[in-house]
């Protein structure tokens, strides 16, 4: 066929005109592009370029915080294959890639760049390269859910009721870790999260109960009660639920029976030195305090008011949610390395100017047991009762009255404790629940965690928030109910405390006891007016402390919630630099 | 004794001796003899790989292939990578059909985890997609390429724009013109873009047309057919013994198609007969791969037809960062456009595969085969006959 090859001749030539100009297609992986304010420097990024072609470094006018690294990825396009795994993982879907596909450039440096901060032509491109449609992970988005005894079987009784993980379900939990670290700077403690979470998937409980106790010697307690500041600012949970990292600790913790301890701890044997510690109350700060300064060869007792350890966790947190031989599990750890404990010791102000004297260091922790009250007309009354001085009660064992009809005033999660066990007090005693909690703070300002809200609510008690107490009303003597208004706003413009109400929506609370759960503080009557003198105060009047936890007078050291919180994590972290602070200090005493 | 990795003892006998042909004694100082060397660079040969002729006058007396211009160690690359890492390294060892290797990889790992159950439809029928779209462009440059090895320029021109028009529609799918990677462990990256059907019936319209210009303007060449007819034929005696495969095998009338023998995805579900030729020729083998363009053409249209509208693209997978497979090995193989293409693959229980190891059809074809077939040719026809074969050098030594 000669011609066949002049057949197209007379054709337009195919050839684009204009290649540079040419629109690259929508799906197109072109250069990068990183919403700064999106991103958090968690550096997933990083980890899965397979060309090393990534950094995070630090950059101008980004600060680092809880939640942030504070870092950006960096992209050195002389490495980069343009693969895209780095947009496919990002956590919070903030990097991607344009579709720009030209860059004529002479200085070979610049192709060193960090996307959404150096200036490029192409951030004003729509299109490029994203994550995928829904159902493309790298990790998995959805939390293993932990097995709770359902309501009705958990209702009145105090029998713990989240369940724990099992090893498959721990180890798929643990498989959605990205190992970014995001969590250990926000946790108080610095804990070492995804390195424990790595020996769950690796089936090392071993390893992972020494990574636990190198930065929190009470891991069983806060398995279960932490507040968990890490799973706030946790990266998976940007796009998905965050990791149980609470749940996974107590399942480390669960595992290794008590007795093992002292071998994988390696404690067997501890130099004791000669310098005497003296530690008021054996709350978190007092019991890693203790802990840390006893690994630290020192010679320490406690000083505990009580009958039992553990301050706050044993007689404030109630017994479904952190049962008493878990806390006797940590407790007698710590006890076992020689720590000296004096119960039933209540140190007033005559007996803490002897310990001055007997001791090298003192470090109080004596914690928040005095109930705040609302001073509304009837509070006084006898049947008006402070939520901190009931649960201690309950966990004494002594007969506190329950009522049938109950009224809570406060949101947060002490308030939550009293209203729950409240409400199985009465399952046990009437066989139904009557009890009710309201709070200034409406639904979504209350600071109570949502789970304890939920589970509140389904154990038959009643939330009703975004009320303000006025008045309790008393007929006769008793208690008839509690007067309440509707509440407009909690805090003003500047953040600050002062509820605002509005006076015609009125409500009333039919009660036969009401108790205040809006706050403790500190009773610290122990410290004389000549110590007192030498203190010098802070911000917000609370003792000036360095960053040892040392105060003004050189031997007294203080930490837990009177300092810091209210929480179990920073008294535990109150004891890391409490105790490197007392180390310091009676080390340079010696010299 | 048996050889404990194959399970038996083979008979050396029969395979294929190199020492055999390079016996003849060629005195060198008799100046009747000439070395030429073709490549490692030379503007004829396919990638980088050197050909050493030994020629008297104008004909090849005996021939050696050399590689190890190219080597960059990718299996050894993949193997120091997480699995999910694996496949933008991978594609490189074939540029020609890069698809082929994520295809492997993903396969491989799947298999061996045990989630190559789990791999949604819609992943696989778009697996396919991919697969077949990599097989057409790699024939638009293939057929008319055999052309230009005898100085027809023109169908490569045409081959080559219409090649582009299927990387336009690589860009859309994939993100990416030539390196794809699309497939990934546990399915695709991408569905099928709006309106991507019926910019690629325009363009499968556009191919149509060029089949039917391409076989005038080639087959009823009597240039063409003069040069091709007849040269480097292979037998179907060769064929096991220099383990041939693909167009290569079925020019001769060796039926082997990994996508009928062993269907893998859904071809069981696709209607095509690979075609065959019997004369085992230069001429044959064109002839069997433009026969193949028209199918992958047709199995374009019938993948499009068939595909579901709508599904996931991705298995739930474990979290790729510290993803470990059990031990194992397994070795997947597929029909690509060059034939049978296959890796092995070994797991140790690790994060990162123990053994990557890729079999591809060029290592036989390039080397052993190359070297028997252009004794006796002219050296006019070296670069036809090496074409002709479809060496890939970069999956000779990966």
């Amino acid at each position: 066929m000669p011609f066949t090859a002049w057949s197209k001749i007379v054709k337009d030539p195919v050839t684009i005109k204009d290649p540079l100009n040419r629109e690259a297609a929508p799906r197109y992986r072109g250069f990068h592009d990183n919403d700064v304010d999106e991103c958090i420097g968690c550096g997933t990024c990083e980890a899965i370029c397979e060309n090393e072609a990534i950094d995070l470094v630090p950059v101008d006018g980004i600060e680092t915080k809880d939640g942030d690294s504070g870092l950006r990825p960096k992209i050195d396009y002389g490495r980069c294959c343009w693969c895209a795994l780095c947009v496919d993982i990002c956590t919070t879907n903030s990097l991607r890639l344009t579709n720009e596909y030209t860059w004529v450039d002479t200085d070979p440096d610049n192709f060193r760049f960090v996307p959404g901060v150096d200036e490029k032509d192409w951030y004003e491109k729509e299109d490029g390269w994203r994550k995928p449609v829904p159902n493309y992970h790298f990790y998995g988005q959805e939390r293993v859910e932990m097995e709770e005894l359902p309501a009705e079987a958990r209702g009145d009784s105090f029998i713990e009721f989240v369940k724990g993980y099992s090893k498959d379900q721990a180890q798929q939990e643990a498989d959605r870790c990205v190992e970014c670290g995001i969590c250990i700077g926000t946790c108080p403690a610095h804990m070492g999260i995804p390195e424990y979470i790595k020996t769950i998937r690796n089936d090392d409980m071993e390893e992972g109960l020494k990574i636990l106790y190198d930065t929190n010697p009470l891991p069983e307690i806060c398995g279960r009660i932490c507040t968990h500041k890490c799973e706030d600012v946790c990266s998976v949970g940007i796009n998905g639920d965050p990791l149980s990292i609470r749940w996974l600790k107590r399942y480390i913790a669960d595992q290794v029976p008590s007795e093992q301890y002292h071998e994988i701890l390696d404690t067997q044997k501890i130099f004791k030195g000669d310098t005497k510690i003296a530690i008021l109350g054996s709350g978190p700060a007092g019991l890693s305090t203790a802990y840390y300064l006893s690994l630290l060869g020192h010679n320490v007792t406690i000083f505990e008011k009580l009958e039992k350890a553990g301050g706050m966790m044993r007689y404030g947190i109630p017994e479904y949610r952190l049962p008493y031989d878990q806390i006797d599990k940590d407790v007698d750890y710590i006890l076992s390395l020689g720590v000296e404990i004096k119960y039933n010791t209540d140190v007033d102000a005559k007996m803490f100017k002897k310990l001055e004297s007997d001791f090298d260091a003192v470090f109080i922790s004596t914690g928040l047991h005095a109930g705040r009250s609302t001073r509304i007309p009837g509070s006084d009354h006898k049947h008006v009762f402070q939520s901190i001085d009931l649960l201690r009660q309950i966990t004494a064992g002594e007969e506190i009255m329950v009522p049938e009809k109950v009224v809570i005033i406060g949101g947060g999660n002490v308030a939550m404790d009293i209203t729950r066990s409240m409400a199985r007090l009465q399952k046990i005693k009437y066989g139904k629940v009557q009890t009710l909690a309201t709070s200034l703070e409406s639904e979504e300002e209350m600071p109570a965690d949502r789970e304890e809200v939920v589970e509140a609510r389904e154990e038959g008690a009643i939330i009703d928030p975004g009320w303000g107490p006025k008045e309790i009303e008393i007929v006769d003597g008793k208690i008839k109910g509690l007067h309440v208004v509707k509440v407009l706003s909690v805090f003003d413009e500047d953040h600050r405390f002062n509820p605002k109400f509005d006076e015609d929506n009125k409500k009333f609370f039919d009660a036969d006891m009401v108790v205040e759960s809006i706050g403790q503080a500190p009773d610290l009557s122990y410290i004389s007016d000549e110590l007192k003198e030498k203190l010098e105060l802070g911000p917000r009047g609370r003792y000036l402390l360095n960053e040892y936890n040392q105060t003004s007078v050189e031997w007294l050291f203080a930490g837990g919630d009177i300092v810091v919180g209210p929480d179990v994590i920073h008294g535990i972290a109150d004891g890391h630099k409490a105790a490197v602070g007392i180390d310091n200090f009676l080390h340079n005493k010696k010299k | 004794m048996i050889n404990k990795f194959l399970g038996f003892e083979p008979d050396k006998s029969k395979l294929p001796s190199a020492t055999a042909k390079i016996g003849a004694d060629l005195d060198l100082s008799s100046h009747k003899y000439q070395k030429i060397w073709l490549g490692p660079n030379h503007p004829g040969v396919t990638g980088n790989m050197a050909i050493e002729l030994t020629v008297e006058g104008n004909t090849v007396v005996n021939a050696k292939t050399h590689v190890g211009y190219l080597h960059r160690g990718f299996e050894k690359l993949i193997e120091r990578r997480l699995y999910v890492q694996g496949f933008p390294t991978s594609i490189r060892m074939c540029v020609a059909e890069p698809d082929t290797n994520e295809y492997l990889i993903a396969t491989c790992t799947e298999q061996l985890s045990g989630y190559d159950k789990a791999v949604p439809e819609m992943a696989k029928w778009l697996r396919m997609l991919s697969l077949e779209m990599a097989r057409l462009q790699g024939l638009l440059r293939g057929v008319p390429g055999q052309g230009g090895t005898f100085a027809l320029g023109l169908g490569v021109q045409w081959g080559v724009y219409l090649r582009d028009l299927i990387l336009d529609r690589f860009e859309e799918l994939t993100g990416a013109r030539v390196y794809h990677m699309y497939i990934i462990p546990g399915g695709v990256r991408g569905l099928l873009p709006d309106g991507f059907k019926e910019r690629m019936e325009d363009n499968l319209m556009d191919i149509d047309d060029f089949i039917i210009r391409i076989r005038k303007l080639m087959f009823h060449n009597s240039v063409f057919k003069t040069r091709a007819k007849g040269l480097a034929r292979i037998t179907p005696e060769m064929v096991d013994k220099y383990g041939i495969v693909g167009t290569n095998a079925r020019g001769c009338g060796v039926k082997r198609d990994v996508r009928k023998d062993e269907p893998y995805l859904h071809y069981d579900k696709l209607d095509f007969d690979p075609p065959t030729d019997s004369d085992g020729d230069i001429y044959a083998r064109t002839w069997v791969r433009w026969q193949e363009l028209i199918q992958t053409v047709d199995l374009i249209r019938q993948i499009m037809a068939k595909m579901p509208a709508k599904g996931d693209i991705k298995a739930q997978m474990p979290n790729v960062l510290h993803w470990q497979i059990p031990k194992g090995e397994t070795y997947v193989r597929l029909e690509s456009g060059r034939g049978e293409y296959g890796m092995y693959y070994v797991t140790d229980g690790t994060d990162k595969p123990r053994r990557v190891n890729l079999r591809g059809p060029s290592y036989t074809h390039a080397i052993a085969l190359l070297e028997d077939l252009l004794v006796g040719a002219d050296v006019a026809d070296v670069h036809a006959i090496m074409v002709s074969l479809q060496t890939c050098p970069p999956e000779i030594e990966r």
